[in-house]
């Protein structure tokens, strides 16, 4: 057996038996670059996987070769290997973003130990994504929550409001995923099996109509509801706005980027792979739960966003809206509404985190994230200005950039499945976002930056400069991505359907 | 069905589910920290005991081998079934992916009711033993891996509760019922085990959040939920902009010649930093 075969398990082990290693440095700077190395590798065994699956077809991969279903097992497919790749690849860029920002944020003795949190938080996502056992999930999710408070509570020396925010996140998160335990028990109940395809198996094998039971059915309602809470749909949502905005403002950059889609991408894995929808209950489930909690997102959250006057609650709000958006293509039911679900996965983590990563170097230099202080940006961070207005097009949905290929598979899917309503809601929602969004760049392009008042300068006194260059490559990188995927629609289209074709074939 | 029999022989869920309503309720109404923590708590706990009580099986031991159940394995002319669960017992342990008379024993189940496939650990007693150990006898080898459903009885007549009283499924599935195979009863240990982590799991979370209690009780001097909400509110609305709310304490002043751009080192601009955000 070769390295090569371990490829599975490698971007999961190999942050998680390394991150304790970073608290051994003493020095920030050493754990910075110590992180941003073991994220870097992870991306790589990612994008190897995904090359590999794209190629050869789904990896299962027998976790210390204990076969399936009896041992874990870590099932790769297209689906999953773009989800990895997302997070692994914002990790990294979030990771390098991280230094010049973190450090004024928090306390230099805490470095490494942020450094040690991020990894495992990572690591956690990971596992949650790669992995084919039920149990598993659970697991990986509170090993990447866990480290999500501890990430959130650390935005407490800027402003305490992190730590009731990473409080209630934190009792909000255990009920979901307590509510999500108790799904897989009434699972393993009825299956006696915890492995994803064998409870699938189990499931579709036997008499028709016997094994649906009300068992089964209770025990996706509890899966909703505990992956509802950790992806925030909109009834869920409401510890997620302060986590985001008192968060540290690196952080607010992964975790927008990667938790709530992983919870999201969970909910598509059980939805369709192990319940599928052909089952009834499944299929109006679908109807008649998960599209009005999608669409009462997309448009309550995305009005709550108008009001905000911290750009970072108006963009955690935006979350909320957006991944109504997913939750809208998943209830459709139908691959391409599948499919438009995991390309706005992918796209929206590469806006969201671009634009945060704008905020984090307003807040770096004028050390606030209020409206206030985007104030005549472009005169005084021309880049960042830039490097916002382009993300914020993106996440309206503008054409050239990822957020209108997400939107117009979103309408395609919409159109397909019958719901022509659901196209016309999609575009109304996106005119709120043009309006919040616009809102800020409003101020970004028109208006002349603040001439005295403490804002004039930055947060030392000096004039108002750009943000350094260790922030402003991460940020472009995602902001090129931003463009690069919007013009090459193929690569992401592509992967997503033929992931949204193999999640549906599961069903069968 | 006696709607009392029903109630009672289902005494655990009933355990179950009052004490994740007193957890959820605890959560929900109550303002002090610790006390949702302790909330978080039962209701997780609620959930260990669901788990735990999936797994027991009427008259089951811990899943160990002991020498006097091997001697009476072996003492006995035993059957086909036997001999392989006996190997994978001791060989590969996990190599059996024959899931054919689980899956067939388990949709017999449904058919007879989803009541009886939820029942299986409010069995009565007097339903135990023969049934369990058809149960082992019918899904030999898979005893690790086995459906806690497999193996229950909520009907008085243990045959007809392993088959749905379908006297063709049990001729489909082989079933006989042997008395001499009786011994060796084994509780499903994965739940168990799966719980194991989840009560870690919980015992971490528990840490986090009253190390996050004690955080905030430095952070505001309270940890009663609305009076944290008052704080946050005169903080927020009391002062228009946040940057006002504390001028940097001479964070500009001290300094009349300012050091050159990007020459200044971070323990400095915490200061400034820390005299705005009003932490700690």
């Amino acid at each position: 057996m070769t390295i090569a075969d371990q490829l599975p398990v490698l971007p999961i082990i190999l942050p998680l038996v390394l991150a304790p290693f970073a608290i051994l440095l003493r020095n920030g700077r050493a754990a910075h670059v110590f992180a941003v190395v073991v994220c870097g590798a992870a991306f790589a065994f990612c994008a190897m996987l995904l090359a590999r699956v794209t190629a050869e077809g789904v990896i299962s991969y027998a976790l210390g070769d204990w076969a399936p279903p009896i041992g874990i097992e870590y099932r790769v497919d297209l689906a999953n290997a773009l989800v990895m790749l997302l997070v692994s690849g914002v990790a990294t860029l979030a990771a390098a973003f991280s230094y010049a920002s973190i450090r004024t944020e928090i306390d230099d003795r805490q470095l490494p130990l942020f450094y040690a949190a991020f990894m495992i938080c990572m690591t956690g996502l990971l596992g949650v994504t790669v992995t084919g056992d039920a149990f598993n999930v659970f697991v990986f999710l509170e090993i990447s929550s866990l480290s999500t408070y501890a990430l959130v509570a650390l935005g407490a020396r800027v402003d305490r409001r992190a730590l009731t925010a990473a409080f209630n996140y934190l009792v909000m998160g255990t009920l979901g995923a307590t509510f999500f335990v108790i799904g897989l028990g009434l699972i393993y109940q009825a299956t006696g099996t915890l492995n994803m395809a064998d409870i699938r198996a189990q499931l579709s094998a036997g008499p028709p109509g016997a094994m649906p039971n009300s068992m089964v059915e209770a025990a996706f309602a509890f899966i909703l509801v505990g992956m509802g809470l950790k992806a925030a749909a909109f009834p869920m949502h409401l510890w997620m706005p302060n986590a985001y905005a008192y968060a540290p403002s690196a952080v607010s950059a992964f975790i927008a980027a990667a938790s709530t889609k992983v919870a999201v991408y969970v909910l598509i894995r059980f939805t369709f792979t192990i319940f599928g929808s052909d089952f009834d209950f499944i299929d109006a489930m679908l109807t008649y739960v998960l599209t009005p909690i999608a669409l009462a997102g997309m448009f309550f959250a995305s009005i709550v966003a108008v009001f905000q006057e911290d750009v970072k609650r108006m963009l955690a709000y935006s979350s909320v809206g957006q991944i109504g958006y997913m939750l809208l293509g998943i209830s459709f039911g139908t691959e391409a509404g599948l499919q438009a679900s995991l390309i706005h996965i992918f796209n929206h983590g590469l806006m969201k985190s671009a634009l945060f990563m704008a905020v984090a170097c307003v807040m770096l230099r004028l050390g606030v994230h209020t409206c206030s202080g985007f104030h005549g940006l472009t005169k005084r961070m021309p880049f960042t200005a830039a490097a916002f207005i382009f993300s914020g097009l993106s996440l309206v949905g503008v054409p050239l950039t990822v957020g209108f290929v997400s939107k117009w598979y979103l309408l395609q899917a919409a159109f397909d499945a019958g719901r022509p309503w659901a196209g016309f809601l999609i575009v109304a929602s996106s005119l709120i976002a043009v309006v919040y969004v616009g809102r800020v760049i409003e101020l970004i392009l028109l208006r002349d930056p603040p001439s005295e008042g403490l804002l004039a300068n930055d947060v030392d006194g000096n004039p108002v400069r750009e943000a350094p260059l260790s922030m402003l490559i991460p940020m472009w990188v995602l902001v090129g991505a931003n463009i690069y995927f919007g013009l090459r629609t193929d690569l992401t289209a592509e992967i997503a359907g033929r992931a949204a074709a193999a999640l549906m074939g599961g069903a069968q | 069905m006696d709607p009392l029999q029903f109630i009672i022989d289902r005494y655990n869920y009933w355990i179950f589910i009052v004490l994740m309503m007193i957890g959820l309720y605890t959560v929900i109404a109550r303002g002090n920290l610790i006390k949702k923590i302790i909330g978080l708590n039962i209701f997780q706990t609620s959930v260990f005991i669901y788990y735990i009580s999936i797994g027991k099986i009427t008259g089951g031991t811990a899943p160990i081998y002991t020498t006097a159940h091997q001697e009476k394995l072996f003492g006995h002319g035993e059957s086909h079934e036997r001999e392989s669960h006996d190997g994978e017992g001791h060989g590969g342990g996990h190599g059996d992916q024959s899931h054919g008379p689980e899956a067939a024993g388990h949709e017999s189940d449904d058919g007879h009711g989803e009541d009886a496939s939820t029942d299986h650990a409010a069995e009565p007693l007097h339903a135990g033993a023969s049934n369990d150990a058809a149960a082992l006898t019918a899904g030999a080898g898979e005893a690790p891996h086995g459906a806690p459903g497999d193996i229950h009885a909520g009907a008085p007549n243990p045959p007809d509760a392993l088959t749905g009283g379908d006297p063709a499924t049990t001729e489909a599935l082989g079933l006989t019922i042997n008395p001499d195979l009786v011994e060796p009863i084994y509780s499903n240990p994965l739940p168990h085990v799966l719980i194991l982590t989840a009560i870690v799991v919980g015992v971490a979370t528990t840490a986090v959040g009253l190390a996050l209690a004690v955080r905030i009780r430095e952070a505001y001097g309270t940890i009663e939920e609305d009076e944290l909400e008052d704080a946050d509110n005169i903080a927020e609305f009391g002062v228009a902009d946040p940057r006002d709310r504390e001028p940097p304490p001479g964070g500009k002043g001290e300094r009349p010649d300012g050091p050159p751009r990007g020459a200044k080192l971070a323990g400095d601009r915490l200061s400034t930093r820390l005299g705005r955000g009003g932490a700690s």
